[in-house]
């Protein structure tokens, strides 16, 4: 628990604990501030991250307010001055064993088969405290054994203590209250209404809370014994949320995560996402060692040399072609930051290319994610703030970023306006939701804070909802704005736009910006992205710094994915590089990146597996993955934390850095790096925004909770220890400085000025898209569980994909003439796809929602990448 | 002492028509209610009910005057509840008033909720009682086609709505906060005080002023004759009158209201007036003096008058107004398994100790009752109390967040104290027949004969098929 | 089975109505269903889930700590004979064996022919009046084994329909608020908003201080 390394508070109340005068905080709780004080009270129904419900009773003891003592929960009770608490009396130690023993008469002793066996607080309560012989002669509670209450967690009523944990966090924390009390008494139980399983995506949290081994992970179950575990804290990057972990892993396998709370972050939970699609790195289908295409076309294991020869050759080949124009790099939003910052190095500083894209057209462009003023997690959370929701279903998209927004909104009184086209798993936390035409979210910007201009009709909200919302932003303080997307099958454009917009009308707004993949923000700070250099230098304004350091740089900005894939299809790239990338599924626009990856003449892969892309490469370079590598990420708020090896790569797959490392030699050029530690000083050295992240910083006990980037101006240019302690401290603030500007003035050692950092500009406000009458426009949103490879090689969850329907208002669906649920014809005029079509009242009429990258339905031969919006047609004739 | 005094709250019972509206009406109803908006600010009714004294008749004793001024000033909205979920055993008085006078309840709460401010009213029945649900809600709607209650009630300011509401068989949905759960349409499960005093946050979180239905039924009369003339009657801190059921073995169990702290447990015992005595001439052996939850009484304790004050000094409670006897023919522990499984079977299963102890104690005297009970038993059952209620005093100190499980720990206190011989013939006669017969130990399976006490539900769906 | 027929949703839409808040209706509106089928379907619960706002496993979560509510099929007259203490002492548990032998059936069973069932009961308030029992929640009072008798007998010969419903009506008087004369529903949100009742101003200083 961070709570027990926090400072003494300054405004302090006496209590007397064990005979002790301790300063406990205002509003602390006895048992938080006994723990603070090294005296830890026994607990099962209390946990720090949720409202205390006082029933397991086995906190209880004496507690004096001036009335003698009483037996009171003292998970309940907030100190008050003068207090007098005796966790060590007969008294109190009676009535806790009492609670034990009563605990363990209908609890099985099952110890040695079960899971929680070894970190079980009742087993340990019970071994240290508790009653030698049991007293109990009568027979036990039985119940069925372990029940599914859902795909991923079993229930065993036997163990159940009734500590209300899992209740409660499935109601209070995660809002899905699937499994629930029934019956009453000594007949109490925990359990799911019949056929309605515990379907949440926060469903492994209540595995890991509870205090015994009721509940437990369907893939974990009897796979290890807690004491044969070795465990290392690391960040989840499975998406940019960056949730804090602890690897668990026994004889070199990786045998589960399980949250680590840290305060700025996620609280100890997770996604069950993030939690069990460990299984994808253990698959069969991973790639052990590299390969290279055989004269037959099949991929054959090839020795390293062999193969970084042949990927050399291939990038070799390309600059021969068409000098570095005709090389270019895909993805890395995967890569650790120093692995991010070789491939930069690689491509822009040896290679001399700047097609560069760590996204792939489903983010949004580096100018926004890293210039846009920035808010932490914290910020946006921030009690009583009031926050815009510009963007995509956090739910869906950013799991534990929807729990600490829905924590504040309910808990600590912040007021969210969401703009959206449909309404989604964010909405019923929303005080206004403003639902707008796709592609016109900065249509609603204008209209929230200027009137509509003749013509227009604020991207069609309801004139009641904009009242509201207006009304609500006026009494309120700035706004944070959490800024995204929210269709794939609209540009990035709007989204700019719409902070634009919003940037003019309240300049003090603050964003956080929800990209989805893991470690995109690392990845742009790095460079990755189209005029782009590391530490957030533009190409023009970094050319001069980095010059002389690198042994080139590009001459011009280059393309972005779009670009990229379209250059291919037109022959202009000779080499393409795919770090981790599968433009085939995650690119919006199908046909485009099947026409690149079959017309580029030599693909080269790093990768953890042989996607569908990845089957186009010639060479394919197994690439280690999470839990395997040394290093740090980068979150969506700029947040730098670290990332531990746990385990060994499989066969002789190898870090990315060092991947290309052994190019750059084999393209003539040494990268001069032996090490990620390496790579982190040249970072620190180089890359403006990094200025002054020391490793002794990173590993700092302070920086814990990780550093956000760029560090506070004093401490950049004083990296000494001490400072860099209260950089780490102020961490979250550091965001709230003019992040564009702060650098600036940082003086240099030698040479060149250091370049200041990217600052978002905006552009032309756009007009709103037209839209013919007969088409739809498409809204292409993300569900959690897709088609993606990591949800699809975890076992577990690659069936919880779900699957899509086309949803449309009934008006437009009156027009088709056929029932809703039939399966139909969708168009565009690029592609077309069957899809069975459902009238939904929550869908604008003119509109039609599907979700992307499931089975049957690829919604990506419908878009084209060069559009600003997706238009589609429904054809009823044909079925 | 006996006294003759005239019936407060059960003035009506004897007119057939008393739960009609004509009824009431015809004999003086609602006037109270007049006389209020009228003329009467808030304040001054809180004033006048706090003057009379008049104690919670619910089963804590708790002055009703003094509740009301609990909520925190300045916190809107605030709601009024009525208890009337009566399922204490031995308690038998709130039914009746719910169903022979519901009017005087209502005019009761609609003065209430007058004078806390309270924006809106709910009388909450227990479920099993459909006659009292029936009379209450026939008495609602007439109340309001009356202009008695709803908007501008009889032309004032003043408006309310009073709500039924119906609870579905939940002994613990009586004590207040359970309730309040109940009529969130939640589990009964009480909640934890501090910080859940209702007057504080109760209902929604908001103050909720939580009154039983026979302390609101005093409300008209003392507004209509003063609380003078109610502090008149009854004793010291016992003030106006009280109403008693007298159940178990006497000659003339029955209902009767009295002056409150002067008539003795002896009057409304033995009376030919009131219970008449203990039947067939038979010797008293025990008697509880205030529903289940109270420890016993014997002999010695037939001349203390019906007064908190000295028969809590005296180590028992009054509570709801509950008496019930049992002569000397009365298997002790029996009548003290009835009681505790009664704790068991409604403990909400919120607190360890009473879930998991009180049933381990109805098991244990299962298990005696059965014939396989051990001499060590008698330490454990008294063990086990003492773990749910640490040094078994009265009044109980609990490991438990509301007093049901202590409850249990009563009539094994005092029938183990007072009847210990019959707990150890029970084991002597179990030993004795195992010695001639050794039979292995399987008290668990006895469990089967417990009258179908498992009841119906067992909502086990466990499989997800 | 069984989600609200169209007639008891407009009931129960009725009964929600009169709450702050949605929820608090659940208790009632379990009672409408059970009241509709003679105990609580799985359908039943999902459909009040849906019209209060909450999951299933919520209504079941309330619905499982009520002894009244059935989850299975049980007979046309639910007979609780009272077995608490004051009962008890007066032949409760005798009444009760007489009932399960005249029936043939334990208790907590229902009869083949599917019209009682026989349950065990904490105290009904009735003590005065032991033993006593319900049937369908009527009362009966000071019961004897001739007396149970003739009830089973009234019952089977239908001559109780007037006094005994089927299981699961209980009050056959429903509150009804006329629109009209409606005060207010108040929400904690906009009660918090306003501030103090309305009328409480109107006796701030009271014109007649009656009697005072
Ligand atoms: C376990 C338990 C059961 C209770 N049952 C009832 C009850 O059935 N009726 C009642 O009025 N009060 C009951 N009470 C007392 C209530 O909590 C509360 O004190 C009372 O309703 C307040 O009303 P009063 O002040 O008018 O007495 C019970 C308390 C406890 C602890
Ligand atoms: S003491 Fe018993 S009834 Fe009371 S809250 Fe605790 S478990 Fe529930
Ligand atoms: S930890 Fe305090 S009662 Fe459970």
């Amino acid at each position: 628990m961070t709570d027990t390394s926090e400072a003494p508070p300054v405004d302090g109340v006496p209590v007397t604990i064990d005979g002790v005068e301790i300063l406990a905080a205002k509003g602390e709780l006895i048992i938080d501030a006994a723990e603070r004080n090294g005296v830890y009270i026994p607990r099962f129904c209390y946990h720090p991250r949720m409202e205390p419900v006082g029933m397991c009773r086995m906190c209880i003891a004496e507690v004096d307010t001036g009335r003698g003592p009483a037996l009171q929960p003292t998970c309940m009770l907030e100190c008050t001055p003068g207090m007098v608490v005796h966790t060590d009396s007969e008294v109190t130690k009676k009535a806790q064993e009492g609670v034990l023993e009563f605990l363990l008469i209908n609890h099985p002793l099952d110890c040695p088969v079960c899971d929680k066996g070894g970190e079980c607080p009742l087993q340990d309560q019970a071994v240290s405290h508790g009653p030698g012989e049991s007293r109990f002669v009568e027979e036990k509670r039985h119940k069925e054994k372990p029940i599914p209450v859902s795909d991923l967690v079993l229930l065993d009523r036997e163990r159940c203590i009734l500590c209300d944990r899992c209740t409660r966090f499935a109601k209070d924390v995660a809002g899905d209250p699937l499994i629930h009390f029934i019956n009453r008494g000594n007949n109490t139980e925990v359990n799911t209404f019949p056929g309605e399983p515990f379907a949440s995506y926060f469903s492994g949290n209540t595995v890991q809370i509870c205090p015994v081994g009721a509940l437990t992970s369907s893939d974990y179950r009897f796979k290890a014994r807690p004491w044969d575990l070795e465990k290392t804290e690391s960040t989840c990057t499975t998406c940019a949320v960056g949730c804090r972990v602890s690897i668990e892993s026994s004889r070199n396998e990786v045998l589960r995560y399980q949250g680590v709370d840290i305060d700025p972050v996620n609280w100890g939970w997770l996604c069950d996402k993030g939690r069990y699609n460990l299984a994808a790195l253990d698959s069969e289908s991973r790639l052990r060692d590299p390969l290279v295409k055989g004269p037959g076309g099949a991929f054959e294991v090839a020795r390293w040399s062999d193969a970084l020869r042949a990927a050399a050759n291939a990038i070799q080949a390309g600059l021969d072609a068409g000098g570095p124009g005709a090389v270019a790099f895909l993805g890395g939003a995967r890569l650790t930051n120093e692995s991010a910052y070789a491939f930069t190095k690689l491509a822009k500083g040896v290679i001399g290319t700047d097609h560069v894209d760590c996204q792939l057209a489903d983010g949004m462009p580096a100018e926004a994610v890293l210039g846009l003023p920035k808010a932490t997690i914290d910020d946006v959370c921030a009690p009583g703030g009031t926050v815009l929701l510009i963007g995509p279903d956090l739910k869906e998209e950013l799991p534990v970023l929807f729990l600490r927004l829905r924590h504040a909104v309910l808990r600590d009184g912040v007021r969210l306006v969401q703009l959206t086209s449909v309404p989604n798993g964010c909405s019923s936390l929303a005080s206004v939701v403003l639902q707008h035409r796709p592609g016109e979210a900065h249509e609603v910007v204008r209209a929230l804070f200027a009137d509509i201009p003749a013509g227009r009709d604020g991207g069609g909200v309801n004139p009641q909802a904009l009242d509201q919302a207006r009304a609500l932003l006026r009494s309120a303080g700035d706004p944070t704005a959490i800024l995204g997307r929210q269709s794939i099958a609209e540009g990035a454009e709007w989204v700019l736009d719409a902070a634009t917009a919003l940037l003019d009308a309240a300049p003090a707004t603050r964003f956080l910006t929800a990209v989805r993949r893991g470690n995109t923000h690392g990845a742009l700070d790095m460079g990755m992205a189209p005029g782009l250099l590391p530490g957030r230098a533009t190409l023009a304004e970094g050319r001069d710094w980095f010059a002389p350091r690198w042994p080139t740089v590009p001459a011009a900005a280059g393309h972005d994915a779009v670009g990229i894939l379209q250059a291919a299809a037109a022959g202009q790239i000779h080499t393409l590089v795919l770090l981790g990338a599968d433009p085939l599924t995650d690119f919006p626009d199908r046909q485009l990146a099947a026409r690149a990856l079959s017309t580029v003449p030599n693909l080269v892969a790093v990768d953890l597996y042989i996607t569908e892309s990845v089957q186009h490469a010639s060479v394919v370079l197994a690439a280690a993955g999470f839990g395997e590598i040394d290093g740090t990420t980068t979150n969506l708020e700029g947040r730098v934390s670290v990332l531990n090896q746990k385990v060994t790569p499989p066969g002789t797959a190898r870090a990315d850095w060092e991947i290309a490392a052994e190019l750059a030699l084999r393209l003539g050029s040494d990268l001069q790096v032996e090490s990620v530690d390496d790579l982190r000083a040249e970072m620190a050295e180089l890359a403006p925004s990094w200025a002054g992240v020391t490793d002794e910083l990173l590993f700092s006990v302070d920086a814990a909770d990780g550093v956000v980037l760029p560090l506070p101006t004093a401490t950049a240019t004083e990296p000494d220890a001490a400072d860099a302690d209260a950089a780490a401290a102020e961490g979250q603030s550091a965001a709230e400085g003019e992040a564009g500007e702060s650098d600036a003035d940082t003086p240099a050692a030698t040479g060149p000025v250091r370049p200041g950092l990217v600052s978002f500009a905006g552009g032309e406000p756009l007009d709103p898209p037209a839209l013919d009458a007969y088409s739809l426009r498409l809204i292409a949103t993300r569900t959690l569980y897709d088609q993606g490879t990591f949800t699809q090689l975890t076992p577990s969850l690659a069936g919880l994909a779900p699957g899509t329907v086309l949803r449309v208002h009934a008006y437009d669906h009156d027009r088709l003439g056929v029932p809703s649920g039939t399966e139909l014809r969708v168009k565009t005029p690029i592609g077309s796809v069957r899809a069975v079509v459902v009238t939904d009242p929550a869908v604008l009429r003119g509109t039609a929602v599907a979700v992307f990258n499931q089975p049957d339905v690829p919604l990506n031969e419908l878009i084209d990448a060069t559009q600003r919006v997706t238009d589609v047609r429904i054809e009823a004739g044909d079925r | 002492m006996i006294t003759d005094v005239e019936p407060i709250i059960t003035a009506r019972f004897d007119q057939p028509d008393a739960h009609t509206i004509d009824g009431y009406e015809r004999t003086g109803g609602y006037q109270a209610l007049r006389q209020v908006l009228a003329s009467w600010s808030p304040a001054r009714v809180a004033e006048e009910i706090k003057d009379a004294s008049l104690l919670g008749r619910g089963g804590a004793g708790f002055p009703a005057g003094v509740k009301w001024g609990f909520c925190p000033p300045g916190v809107w909205p605030r709601y009024l509840v009525v208890n009337g979920d009566e399922s204490e055993p031995g308690t038998y008085k709130d039914r009746l008033l719910l169903e022979r006078d519901p009017h005087q309840l209502i005019e009761g709460v609609l003065i209430a909720s007058y004078a806390v401010g309270a924006a809106q009213a709910f009388i909450y029945i227990r479920g099993e009682m459909a006659l009292a649900q029936e009379r209450m809600a026939q008495a609602l709607n007439d109340a309001y086609a009356r202009g008695y209650i709803g908007k501008n009630i009889l032309g004032s300011a003043f408006s309310i709505d009073v709500v039924m509401a119906w609870g579905a068989g939940a002994y613990i949905v009586g004590e207040e906060t359970a309730l309040i759960e109940s009529l969130e349409g939640n589990r009964g499960m009480p909640r934890l005080k501090p910080p859940f005093f209702p007057a504080a946050k109760g209902l929604y979180m908001q103050p909720t002023i939580v009154n039983n239905v026979e302390t609101l039924s005093n409300v008209p009369w003392i507004v209509r004759h003063g609380a003078a003339k109610f502090t008149a009657l009854g004793a010291e801190a016992s003030k106006g009158t009280r109403v008693f059921a007298v159940s178990g073995h006497v000659n003339k169990p029955g209902v009767y209201e009295v002056e409150f702290g002067v008539t003795t447990f002896r009057d409304i015992i033995m009376d030919p007036a009131y219970a008449g005595g203990i039947r067939d001439g038979n010797q008293l052996k025990c008697f509880i003096p205030g529903g289940a939850s109270a420890p016993w009484f014997f002999e010695e304790h037939l001349d203390l008058p019906l007064e908190k004050g000295t028969v809590d000094r005296a180590g028992s409670m009054l509570g709801s107004g509950a008496i019930v006897v049992m002569d000397h023919t009365t298997d002790a522990v029996k009548a003290c398994m009835a009681v505790v499984r009664f704790f068991a079977h409604e403990s909400c299963g919120k607190c360890t100790p009473c879930r998991e102890g009180t049933t381990w104690l109805e098991r244990i005297l299962r298990r005696i009752l059965d014939g396989y009970g051990r001499p060590s038993d008698l330490d454990l059952l008294m063990d086990v109390a003492d773990n749910i209620s640490p040094g078994i005093a009265w009044p109980p100190k609990q490991t438990t967040i509301c007093p049901l499980g202590p409850s249990a720990v009563s009539p094994l206190s005092s029938a183990l104290g007072r009847f210990r011989g019959e707990f150890e013939a029970y084991i002597a006669r179990a030993e004795a027949a195992r010695a001639e017969q050794p039979v292995v130990l399987a008290g668990a399976h006895a469990h089967a004969h417990d009258h179908g006490h498992d009841h119906d539900h067992d909502h086990d769906h466990g499989g997800h098929h | 089975m069984a989600r609200l027929t169209p007639e008891n949703e407009i009931l129960a839409r009725e009964i929600i109505g009169r709450y702050p808040r949605p929820k608090s209706a659940l208790i009632p509106l379990l009672h409408l269903a059970q009241e509709q089928d003679g105990y609580v379907t799985d359908d039943a619960m999902a459909h009040i889930a849906e019209l209060v706002g909450v999951t299933s496993a919520e209504v079941l979560g309330t619905c499982s700590f009520y002894e009244m509510f059935k989850l299975h099929p049980c007979g046309r007259y639910v007979i609780n004979v009272c077995t608490n203490i004051a009962c008890m002492l007066c032949g409760g548990d005798e009444l009760l064996h007489h009932a399960e032998e005249t029936l043939g059936i334990t208790a907590g069973a229902t009869t083949p022919d599917g019209l009682f069932t026989i349950e065990a009961v904490e105290c009904i308030a009735a003590c005065t009046e032991a033993p006593a029992l319900q049937v369908n929640y009527r009362y009966r009072y000071k019961v004897d084994n001739d007396a149970f008798d003739s009830l089973v007998d009234d019952l089977r010969a239908g001559r109780l329909n007037d006094e005994i419903p089927p299981h699961g009506t209980l009050a056959r008087v429903r509150q009804h608020i006329p629109d009209d004369k409606r005060a207010f529903i108040v929400s904690p949100e906009e009660a918090a908003a306003a501030g103090e009742p309305a009328w409480m101003h109107a006796h701030e200083t009271p014109s007649v201080e009656g009697g005072a």
